[in-house]
């Protein structure tokens, strides 16, 4: 595919060096993750994410437009909102300010008319003035046309907005184009990355998930986990941070209503460390239990367990001696 | 490679993975641009365009090592093109000698060739269910040439010498090799293209079966089918809630909006009426024949807490007692069973259950909600106190009587349904998961 040389996008070369570019910048990719990457900008597409909250949809974005350099604009969707608030608005108030300021201007110019008719077709020469680019507010959408070298627009929970919405994206999503009326079509000379997240609080409309592509991120493995706590957290020691992963996946594994997420493994072990505790004990572990789980039947669910499962976590592991294998960067 | 991948789409589709032509063009396009020497990443890029959720890509990463487990290199299938082979005009010596070639050690690349393309010429792709597997196989086994090394066996046979004995052994294991490779072969072919429509017709067949008579071995593929009518309610009926009357304007919204032109309304906002949400009681009747459908009903409503935010359920057979609790603390198949010992005991009685409504529950209904009354109304010939019925019935949107009896026995022996029929929206014979889905969707759909 023909590339323009101006584009910001020109590091995704492949798939390789989309996990290694993101790696630059602390996010921990896997193949499929910078796969769906490589497709969407090879094919123009949209990548939709689906997942549980906190395992890295939102960051995605924000690392792509990190290590692309690239503006990062941001759309969070929530309910009633609208074509006004997403695409573009008309800056009535400088409109109605500049009429007044105006008048004056105007009625001399219109002075000379003599006519009801001759003062309007004096007057259309100058219409278009208030329905300029100069008025035009660009909200996410516009604006993300308009970037010179292309930009990554994150459109945050999809599924908290309209259907009438998402009919309303599929133009926008399909063509990188809008319809401002009184200007006429603004095309994106380099399309934007678009990146859609959704928590899955309704179900999408067909139309939007087949001009997407799809790509589901669940809980990483442990070693995954081990990398990205390594890179967000500083100076965490490579026993703790074997053992504190080790335990937040059998967390994970037990019947609760909210599982852990990587936000909630960071936030812990950020705490762990701020408490110096240099390996996990059973005391530290109830002390801390809610930054880990959000609610209090969960954490009564979990308690009970709490010392067998901080025992396993801390007992030798054919697993954790594998992980624990890796180079220390923080 | 092309005619790989599309081949690769129809499996999906056959195994219920809608694929848009446009997302077919979409497979190609992504093939041309990762290769296809890297499976797993193939495997990875063809799901991201193709799945467009879990499941799917479960189906897709399945079908994926099925297809291409086996598929030769598309050139290796063209080279090998160039032999004559398997056409009826081939004497039966060359035949029967370039199949016992085939069948050697170390021709296992030709080999393959040489069943795929006679896979392609008996039609392979065209299986559906499993019993076709033996017909395709013997298909292609002729394809291959079969019938001249028949007539070549037929021959060694008859000439009784130790020589042509040998032979004949010799071509009969040929034969074998041949039918079993093939045999291989067409299994994998139904695996990929049929089993899902196998599993298709099961389901249709699920579908229309009485729900009385589902076995326990079934119960899985059943809950499977009521998930799906669940989803399909669902997003049929959470459509957005509003509906915008054209000609009567909203003054206020109209003022506000716009505010910022001095209140000159270039902006006009009309008055939207909005649809209410469905708010449902069930009262189910858990008592001995009923209790069998009970457990589908329930299944099915609480499966669409996103369509219907406000639902109650309550149980009864002498005495009612709501079971919201025990449905959303407990996992469903226990909770129906402790549904079923706790209330399931006692002589039915519709009387005393609709009293034990109207005392604790009765502030429940309001205008909105509908009520959904799944039993057979053999009430024991006690009271049926159509006086607390009535009142229930015009308190509430609809009542919906759902009955897993026959019409042809309603009003026999004990039971009064006819008496509760006037006050019933609707009342209608539900022995299906068929007629489950349409009584479910009539409610819904008052509400839009």
């Amino acid at each position: 595919m023909a590339k323009n040389t101006k584009t910001g996008y020109e590091p995704m070369t492949s798939i390789e060096a989309i996990t290694a570019g993101l790696d630059t910048v602390g996010y921990i990719s896997i193949s499929q993750i910078s796969t769906a990457v490589f497709l969407a900008h090879g094919l123009r597409k949209p990548i939709l994410i689906e997942g549980p909250a906190g395992v890295g949809k939102t960051d995605l974005a924000a690392s792509l437009s990190k290590w692309l350099n690239l503006p990062l604009i941001r759309l969070q969707c929530y309910e009633g909102l609208d074509e006004g608030k997403a695409l573009y608005e008309w800056k009535y108030g400088k409109q109605l300010l500049y009429t007044q300021i105006l008048k004056e201007k105007l009625n001399e110019l219109l002075g000379g008319a003599e006519t009801l008719k001759d003062s309007l077709s004096k007057l259309s020469g100058f219409e278009d003035l208030f329905f300029s680019p100069q008025f035009l507010e660009a909200r996410p959408l516009l604006h993300a046309m308009q970037q010179d070298r292309g930009s990554v627009l994150l459109i945050d929970e999809i599924d908290k907005s309209d259907e009438a919405f998402e009919a309303f994206l599929l133009e926008v999503l399909s063509d990188y184009q809008v319809t401002v009326p009184e200007i006429g079509t603004i095309k994106a000379n380099v399309p934007p990355l678009v990146i859609l997240t959704s928590n899955n609080v309704r179900e999408l409309g067909d139309a939007l998930k087949r001009r997407c592509l799809h790509l589901h991120i669940g809980f990483p493995d442990h070693e995954r986990e081990q990398r990205i706590v390594r890179a967000r957290v500083d100076g965490i020691s490579d026993t703790l941070l074997n053992q504190l992963v080790r335990f937040v996946q059998s967390v994970r594994e037990t019947d609760i209503k909210k599982r852990p997420s990587i936000a909630e493994t960071v936030d812990w072990a950020r705490t762990l460390l701020l408490l110096h505790a240099s390996t996990l004990d059973e005391a530290f572990v109830r002390d801390t239990l809610n930054v880990l789980l959000k609610h209090e039947s969960d954490i009564a669910a979990v308690s009970p367990a709490i010392g067998k499962m901080v025992r396993e976590a801390t007992g030798p592991d054919a697993r954790g001696r594998l992980a624990s294998g890796y180079p220390d960067m923080g | 490679m092309e005619k790989q991948i599309s081949n690769f789409i129809r499996a999906l589709r056959s195994a219920d993975v809608r694929v848009s032509t446009g997302e077919a063009l979409d497979a190609a396009r992504t093939v041309a641009m990762i290769g296809y020497d890297d499976r797993a990443m193939m495997r990875d890029s063809l799901a991201c365009v193709l799945a467009k959720s879990e499941s799917e890509k479960q189906i897709h990463d399945r079908l994926f090592e099925l297809y291409f487990s086996s598929a030769p290199a598309g050139s290796a299938a063209q080279s090998a093109g160039a032999e004559n082979e398997g056409e009826p005009g081939e004497d039966p010596k060359d035949a029967a000698e370039r199949l016992s070639q085939l069948t050697q050690q170390g021709n296992e690349q030709a080999l393959a060739t040489a069943i795929e393309r006679a896979a392609e010429q008996a039609g392979l792709n065209d299986i559906r269910f499993s019993t076709q597997v033996a017909y395709f196989a013997q298909s292609m086994v002729r394809a291959m040439g079969g019938e001249q090394l028949q007539a070549r066996l037929l021959e060694a046979l008859q000439g009784r010498t130790p020589d042509a004995d040998a032979e004949a052994q010799r071509l009969i294991d040929v034969r074998r090799t041949l039918t079993m490779t093939a045999r291989e072969r067409a299994e994998r072919a139904f695996q990929i293209f049929g089993a899902a429509e196998t599993e298709k017709f099961r389901d249709e067949v699920a579908a229309t079966k009485r729900l009385s008579a589902i076995e326990a071995n079934d119960m899985a593929r059943m809950k499977q089918l009521v998930a799906k009518v669940a989803k399909r309610l669902a997003v049929k009926h959470s459509r957005r809630r509003k509906r915008t009357q054209r000609g009567l304007l909203d003054v206020r919204r109209t003022m506000r909006a716009n505010a910022g032109v001095d209140g000159i309304p270039f902006n006009v906002i009309w008055r939207q009426k909005k649809k209410d949400r469905p708010k449902i009681i069930v009262i189910c009747d858990v008592s001995g024949s009923v209790a069998l459908y009970v457990r589908f009903l329930l299944l099915l409503l609480f499966s669409m807490k996103e369509a219907i935010p406000d639902l109650h359920a309550f149980a009864f057979s002498y005495r009612l007692k709501s079971v919201d609790d025990i449905l959303e603390t407990m996992e469903f198949d226990a909770a129906i069973k402790k549904i079923l010992r706790e209330i399931g005991l006692g002589s039915t009685s519709y009387g005393q259950a609709f009293s034990d409504f109207k005392m604790e529950h009765e502030n429940k209904i309001d205008r909105r909600t509908t009520i959904i009354i799944l039993g057979d109304g053999r009430s024991n010939y006690g009271d049926p106190r159509l006086d607390l019925f009535r009142d229930f019935a015009g308190r509430a949107k609809r009542v919906i009587w759902l009955n897993p009896e026959g019409r042809a026995l309603w009003g026999t022996g004990d039971s009064v349904i006819p008496r509760y029929e006037p006050f019933c929206a609707q009342m209608s014979h539900v022995a299906t998961l068929k007629d489950l889905e349409k009584a479910i969707d009539e409610v819904l759909t008052a509400y839009s």
